[in-house]
């Protein structure tokens, strides 16, 4: 429980079911000085999902989670970028602390099963297993970040809000007098604390801030100086640094030569995304054919793209049919057919064609 | 869910049924205020003062001596600042004396004297099972010194201090001296005859009475400023309309301690004793803390090794068994005890940490049922913690 909108329903609505809840948040790790501003446990936000878990009549416990979190997922954020890729923290978190030490913790605590507030849906797989489906509310669905989960722990989770929109819950939430109903949704990385995230990799000697040249892409001519690789993403258009009659956009980030290719949009984008390691939800044979969809960032949308396992090197090649504009190695790709997650990997590797 | 053993009765009470029956015609019909000159009035000092009486009695001390407070806490910052301010006004002693093993009722109140009331603090050394050390103790009274302070039994160790010899230390060179009898006050015999402190601290809820009420023992000649100014109740020196009901409550517990304490006490310490010989026999890598023989009769207290001292606390909650530890954090971000620090246990040690308090409810049923499951908690905990 974090005190906020969703696990508070979620609570309530397992409650309503007949389950027997018990409420637990983490306290994780953030910058010395900074604790007050980790938007996932402040002191308010304990407090009020205290005050929630009283109200629901439920018990509710705060696990320090601060070691842990730091050397799974900020030590693992750091790490990202030192080598050049941009990282999603939340996967790990939900990997390593979430989905495993908390669980753990749960499974201690006496707990038969294990519910977050994820927008998400669990449903049985004409095979009879478990599986995660595309929440109702597509702006909501948060499955992405649950392609990490290990398989054989779906038969124990219950994700009691995939089935409702966000207005819904909102109005559940109001109905039951939850005074949490208006915060506004949490976007940004937790232990950020509200700063921004060049700002902390700085803090913490990741970005050296080398300064190297801009390329242009199809003269291959040095066209300006940029001050250092890491201030930009693949796509980005505003704030090169240097002033054009054309648009130009960060096309690739030449890590080895230090220098930063920009282009047209016609430059820009990819079909083909290499996943390393692939974690599977259900069993990559039980896909009914190669034709799947893909979304390869949090944020993006659902893409048609067909798979091609290479069984050599134990890696998946997904073969986009349009061109996607930002894959970005460090980021999931996350396989899916007829809205059932089927599992997915971090892009090691993209190329244009 | 099944029914949960309370084991925490240092943290406080359930109200006793006959207290609550002395209580409830001041909760009810009886609702002057004892200021007042009129029949209510009357009727509401008289409720008051035959309180003081049945409290003096039990101490052995004259009825002026006992001061009403709203609870230990406010007793002892009424007897640290009081004293510590009129001793500095009248003779300039500007040095407090005390150790770090107190309740924070006192170690807090002393840092902000010092912070900000231009006092300084001495703290003597304890032993390695928080009792104060006398040697160390004599060493720091001095020409300056305003007062002295130490609890008779510690809340989170059980320890017993030696407050009759502190007390002649300070008696002798005379420097008044308080003592924090809080958690004591519900096991240990308090003749105030015998014992030459200037001030003593309790709370009722300790010991079956209600919570929000307390006592400040002042002896006649003890010189205190009060903190709280108003319409003088209480001698002038705890301003504020009395809270009857309470102190009737107080010293309703105080008469089922004079009936009950010894046997209790007694009974208790059969129980302690088997507890903590079990304990330390089932679970490898613990050790109690604080004194083996010389402490509260009702008090366990223990540490393990690389044990999560807070999650254990949750996990006993939720296999149906209340108990506490001497660093418990609601906040998820638990530091070790500094009692436990201070007597010098490493910090693998003291973030596992679990204090066992019995009362009223706790039979050796009971402590077989949490006998069976604590090693196996604590196996656990230790397995995820790695």
């Amino acid at each position: 429980m974090s005190g906020g909108v969703d696990s508070s329903v979620a609570a309530y609505l397992l409650k309503q079911e007949g389950y027997e809840v018990i409420g637990m948040m983490m306290r994780l790790w953030s910058e010395p000085g900074k604790e007050n501003s980790n938007r996932c446990c402040t002191p308010d936000s304990v407090a009020q999902a205290r005050k929630v878990a009283a109200n629901l009549e439920i018990p509710f416990y705060v696990l320090d989670a601060k070691q842990i979190f730091y050397e799974k997922v900020v030590t693992g954020f750091l790490e990202g970028y030192r080598n050049g890729i941009t990282p999603n923290p939340c996967l790990n978190c939900n990997r390593w602390i979430r989905f495993d030490y908390l669980y753990k913790h749960a499974h201690m605590f006496g707990a038969d099963f294990f519910s977050t507030g994820h927008y998400v849906q669990k449903v049985v797989h004409p095979s009879g297993l478990s599986a995660l489906k595309r929440a109702i509310d597509d702006h909501k669905d948060q499955s992405y970040v649950l392609h990490v989960l290990p398989a054989e722990l779906l038969p124990k989770l219950l994700f009691p809000i995939g089935k409702y929109s966000k207005e819904e819950i909102r109005s559940i939430a109001l109905e039951i007098g939850l005074s949490v109903a208006k915060r506004p949704d949490s976007q940004d990385l937790c232990f950020l604390a509200g700063g921004d995230y060049r700002d902390f990799l700085k803090r913490h000697n990741v970005l050296d801030d080398l300064p190297g040249d801009i390329i242009d892409s199809l003269t291959h001519e040095v066209i300006s100086r940029h001050n250092g690789l890491s201030n930009f993403t693949i796509g980005q258009r505003k704030g090169l640094g240097f002033s054009s009659d054309r648009a130009y956009y960060v096309i690739e980030k030449n890590f080895k030569e230090n220098t930063l290719l920009v282009g047209p949009s016609q430059a820009l984008g990819y079909h083909r995304a290499t996943i390393q390691n692939p974690n599977w939800l259900i069993p990559m044979e039980l896909l009914s054919s190669p034709q799947v969809m893909v979304k390869s960032r949090y944020t993006a949308r659902l893409a048609p793209a067909e798979i091609l396992p290479d069984s050599r090197y134990g890696t998946i090649d997904i073969q986009f049919f349009e061109s996607q504009r930002d894959l970005t190695p460090g980021q999931a790709a996350v396989i899916y057919q007829d809205d059932l997650v089927f599992g997915g990997g971090i892009i090691k590797s993209t190329s244009r064609v | 869910m099944n029914e949960k053993l309370y084991f925490d009765y240092a943290a406080t009470t359930p109200l006793d049924p006959d207290v609550f029956s002395a209580m409830e015609p001041y909760l009810k019909g009886d609702f002057g205020n004892p200021s007042s000159i009129h029949y209510f009035g009357q009727r509401a000092e008289h409720a008051v003062e035959k309180s003081r009486e049945i409290v003096a009695d039990y101490l052995n001390c004259h009825p002026t001596e006992v001061i009403f407070t709203s609870c230990g806490s406010e007793s002892n910052n009424l007897a640290l600042r009081g004293t510590a301010m009129a001793r500095k006004s009248q003779s300039g002693h500007n040095r407090i004396t005390s150790s770090k093993v107190e309740h924070h009722a006192i170690t807090h109140t002393i840092q902000q004297l010092s912070d900000h009331f231009g006092f300084k603090s001495d703290w003597a050394a304890v032993d390695e099972f928080g009792i104060v050390d006398l040697t160390s103790f004599s060493t720091m009274l001095n020409e300056n010194t305003a007062l002295a302070s130490f609890m008779l039994a510690n809340n989170e160790i059980g320890s017993i201090n030696p407050i009759k010899a502190l007390a002649e230390m300070c008696l002798n060179k005379g420097v008044p001296f308080h003592t924090d009898a809080v958690q004591a006050a519900g096991y240990i015999p308090i003749d105030l005859a015998e014992l030459p402190v200037s001030l003593l601290s309790l709370g009722s809820h300790k010991f079956y009475g209600p919570k929000g009420v307390g006592v400040l023992f002042i002896r006649q000649g003890t010189k205190v400023l009060p903190t709280q100014t108003g319409g003088g109740q209480e001698f002038g020196l705890r301003s504020g309309t009395h809270n009857v009901a309470y102190i009737v409550g107080f010293a309703a517990a105080i008469e089922k301690l004079k009936k009950f304490r010894e046997k209790r006490a007694t009974e208790l310490s059969i129980l302690r004793d088997e507890l903590i010989d079990r304990v330390l026999k089932t679970i490898p890598d613990s050790k109690l803390t604080g004194h083996p023989t010389n402490r509260l009769p009702n008090h366990a207290s223990f540490i393990f090794k690389n044990v999560d001292g807070n999650l254990l606390l949750g996990m006993l909650d939720q296999a149906g068994f209340a108990c506490s530890s001497g660093s418990a954090c609601k906040t998820g971000n638990p530091e070790p005890s500094e009692v436990l620090i201070e007597i010098g246990q490493p910090r693998d040690w003291a973030l596992g940490s679990l204090r066992l308090t019995l009362g009223s409810k706790t039979n050796e049923e009971a402590i077989n049922k949490l006998l069976e499951k604590l090693p196996a908690l604590i196996k656990l905990n230790r397995e995820l913690k790695g």
